[in-house]
């Protein structure tokens, strides 16, 4: 269900149409079957994440009676108090990123383009890391410091850090490229502000700082799963109408005025959308790394489609951030390694492989 | 640096439009500013330090060194970090002018074809593996990183049916760069010692460094300007899009491999020098793209000597910025840059490649 028609006839004969009352979208049956796919994968990413997480195993029987209400008190703390919210914050992240990197991609007509690049990402961890850096002193950051300090600290900065960027690049309207290039370069500013920070700090800090930045899930609770699902429940309905604009903008400005699309709320809407999206997922398990980046990618391949497919983005994002968390908690077991560091060793290799196979120029 | 070849040898394809005279004084007198400023930055790095030396008394050194106390500080200290600087610089600059033109994206520096993260892996299993602490013993695996990670992403890039595509080096260069940085995280969040070199190294600066270091990654550099030029006007008919070039008679992949080749030299012996500067590959070839125009055959002499400008100016920032203490190189080029580059894009006068 890729919502990719202009408000534009389509070729006659070809492509079906899906209305809701005043909208309405095209009928893609290899997006919609992808998409499927990828839903079924995380069915199961989800269900082993319930079962076989860490080295405390119950079955999928277990793990139902549970949820069902029953359990003794030690499984149900597993369940309910570990494996739950790790597993929701992770694919609700995951979606949110992947979402917010379709959204960028398609917006800014650019592959490199994610929260990473356009300086979301990284104005969030200068706020972190000045938290852990600062606050911590040599004991580390701890009580309410560590529960709301971090997270307030990565929201403040993202959403200054995209402020800037939307501020700077605006000149009575906002061009792709210029903002490209400002977000590029207060991106790189706040990126090495946070290496410089990190230097100042003694290595325990540091090192904590490095966890945090990588992006991790090992702090999931259920008032992170609440962030995080309260800015995809607004978000992800918003994304998907107003995604329908991303194929009239890819026409080009003049081309998209034609079709009835006003060029620069509707950039501007999208953008501010993205960066929203970008600051909860962050707020919830830090700035995961190349899921923005990767996800969109990796649908936009697989659908074989010409912008990258909001919600197969979002269900692959979802997808690549809970195989990675497994990867993370099971690959060198006693050493629990941030999700951030698996996203880019699962999903590159990946994204190579769809490089190499794929026979037709896509447009991004 | 560049052979500015004439414009009556222009190479196969059509040449720039509006070629007149007063282009070419534009591209003249803009070389002759950078190369006046580039000298005026590499006299105030050897003048400007911690430690404040007469004017007359540097120069006096720098001809006959004494083994004297000045002699020391201008001959160990400021002019190989001088030297290194506009090493450093001009190699990111012209790197940056290649990477934008054959990914035809304006916001890919060197770093996105993974050879900082790929000379950044080397050094941090150096000191993983081999328990190194020495920076000039980083220098052969920081090459050696970057030149297999770029190899790697030129042969996915190149493994689709059409070849290596601006689309497809910028997707398996960025992969490649997630793949390799986080592997490196991997590293540094397990063992300490690793955290404990990657966190200082990974500011980049030119402070600290022996001469010796210099002569090491020379070679490479100087190869890589070489393939730079040889690149040039093959890129301005790449710059017409892949089927124009071919119909013109470019080979294509050929082109693209041996941009590949510069870049990763390029961008590989400045790692290894210096450590990951940022901002210079990205802002060098924006400034002589506005000062130039399209034609590459002035872009690249152009960003040779703006990056080094850059780097140099920089370096003195970080020198007087803080009294005693210095601020690492990398850090000031993007604190005090991005602010300069952003005004720059703001006032328009940056085009897109």
């Amino acid at each position: 269900m890729t919502p990719a028609a202009p408000p534009a006839p389509a070729p006659p004969g070809r492509r079906r149409a899906l209305r809701a009352g005043p909208l309405s979208w095209t009928w893609r049956p290899r997006t919609a079957a992808v998409a499927l796919l990828i839903l079924a994968a995380l069915a199961g990413l989800f269900v082993r994440a319930l079962t076989a997480f860490d080295d405390y195993p119950m079955g999928a029987a277990d793990v139902l009676a549970v949820l069902a209400g029953g359990g003794d008190r030690g499984e149900r703390f597993v369940v309910m108090e570990l494996r739950m919210p790790r597993a929701l914050t992770g694919a609700l992240v995951g979606a949110a990123l992947g979402l917010s990197g379709a959204i960028l991609q398609g917006v800014a007509r650019n592959p490199l383009a994610s929260p990473d690049t356009l300086g979301i990402g990284w104005g969030a961890s200068v706020g972190a890391v000045l938290v852990i850096v600062l606050g911590g002193g040599s004991g580390g950051v701890s009580g309410a410091a560590a529960q709301f300090g971090v997270p307030a600290g990565a929201v403040v900065g993202g959403l200054a850090a995209a402020a800037a960027v939307f501020g700077l690049s605006w000149r009575s309207g906002v061009a792709s490229t210029r903002l490209l290039l400002v977000g590029v370069a207060v991106s790189l500013m706040c990126a090495n502000l946070v290496y410089w920070v990190m230097t100042w700090s003694d290595l325990q800090d540091a090192a904590r700082a490095q966890t945090w930045v990588t992006g991790s899930l090992h702090a999931a609770d259920w008032d992170r799963v609440g962030v995080a699902a309260a800015a995809l429940a607004v978000l992800l309905p918003t994304a998907l109408v107003a995604a329908r604009a991303v194929a009239a903008l890819g026409l080009g400005d003049d081309a998209a005025r034609g079709l009835g699309v006003r060029v620069d709320a509707a950039r501007l809407g999208l953008m501010l959308c993205a960066a929203l999206l970008v600051c909860a997922a962050t707020a919830a398990a830090g700035p995961i790394t190349f899921v923005a980046l990767a996800a969109p990618q990796i649908a936009l391949r697989l659908c074989g489609a010409a912008e990258p497919p909001p919600l197969t983005s979002a269900l692959t994002g979802a997808a690549l951030t809970l195989g990675a968390d497994q990867l993370a908690a099971g690959l060198f077991a006693p050493t629990q390694l941030p999700v951030g560091v698996f996203t880019a060793v699962l999903g590159a290799p990946f994204l190579m492989y769809l490089i190499i196979l794929r026979h037709r120029e896509a447009r991004l | 640096m560049m052979p500015s070849a004439s414009p009556a040898r222009a190479a196969g394809p059509p040449s720039t439009p509006g070629f007149g005279a007063a282009v070419r004084a534009r591209r003249t007198i803009g070389l002759a500013v950078l190369v006046g400023l580039l000298a005026a930055c590499a006299a105030a790095s050897l003048l400007i330090g911690a430690r404040a030396l007469p004017p007359g008394e540097v120069w006096r050194v720098l001809g006959t060194p004494d083994g004297g106390e000045a002699s020391a500080v201008v001959w160990s200290l400021r002019l190989p970090r001088t030297a290194i600087g506009i090493a450093v610089g001009a190699a990111l600059g012209t790197a940056g002018v290649l990477m934008q033109s054959h990914t035809r994206n304006p916001i890919a520096d060197p770093g996105v074809l993974g050879v900082a993260h790929g000379a950044a892996l080397g050094v941090v299993l150096g000191v993983f593996l081999l328990g190194l602490t020495e920076v000039s013993a980083f220098v052969w695996l920081a090459v050696a990183g970057a030149l297999a990670a770029s190899a790697a992403v030129f042969a996915i890039a190149a493994g689709g049916s059409r070849g290596p595509t601006p689309v497809t080096l910028v997707l398996a260069g960025a992969a490649m760069s997630a793949l390799l940085g986080g592997l490196v995280s991997a590293i540094v969040l397990m063992d300490h010692a690793s955290l404990e070199v990657y966190r200082f190294w990974r500011l980049g600066t030119l402070a600290g460094r022996p001469l010796d270091v210099l002569w090491q990654v020379l070679p490479f550099i100087a190869a890589g300007l070489a393939l730079a030029a040889a690149n040039a006007p093959g890129l301005n008919a790449l710059a017409l899009g892949d089927d124009v070039a071919t119909a013109l008679g470019q080979r294509v992949r050929l082109t693209r491999a041996t941009g590949v080749a510069a870049i990763a030299l390029l961008t590989g012996a400045a790692t290894a020098a210096a450590g990951p500067i940022a901002f210079v590959g990205l802002a060098a070839p924006h400034l002589a793209r506005a000062v130039a125009g399209p034609d590459h055959r002035w872009m690249l002499p152009l960003a040779a000597p703006a990056g080094a400008c850059l780097v140099l100016a920089a370096d003195i920032a970080g020198r007087v910025v803080r009294g005693s203490g210095e601020v690492e190189v990398g850090i000031v080029l993007a604190v005090l840059g991005a602010p300069f580059f952003i005004a720059l894009v703001r006032r328009g006068r940056m085009i897109a490649p």
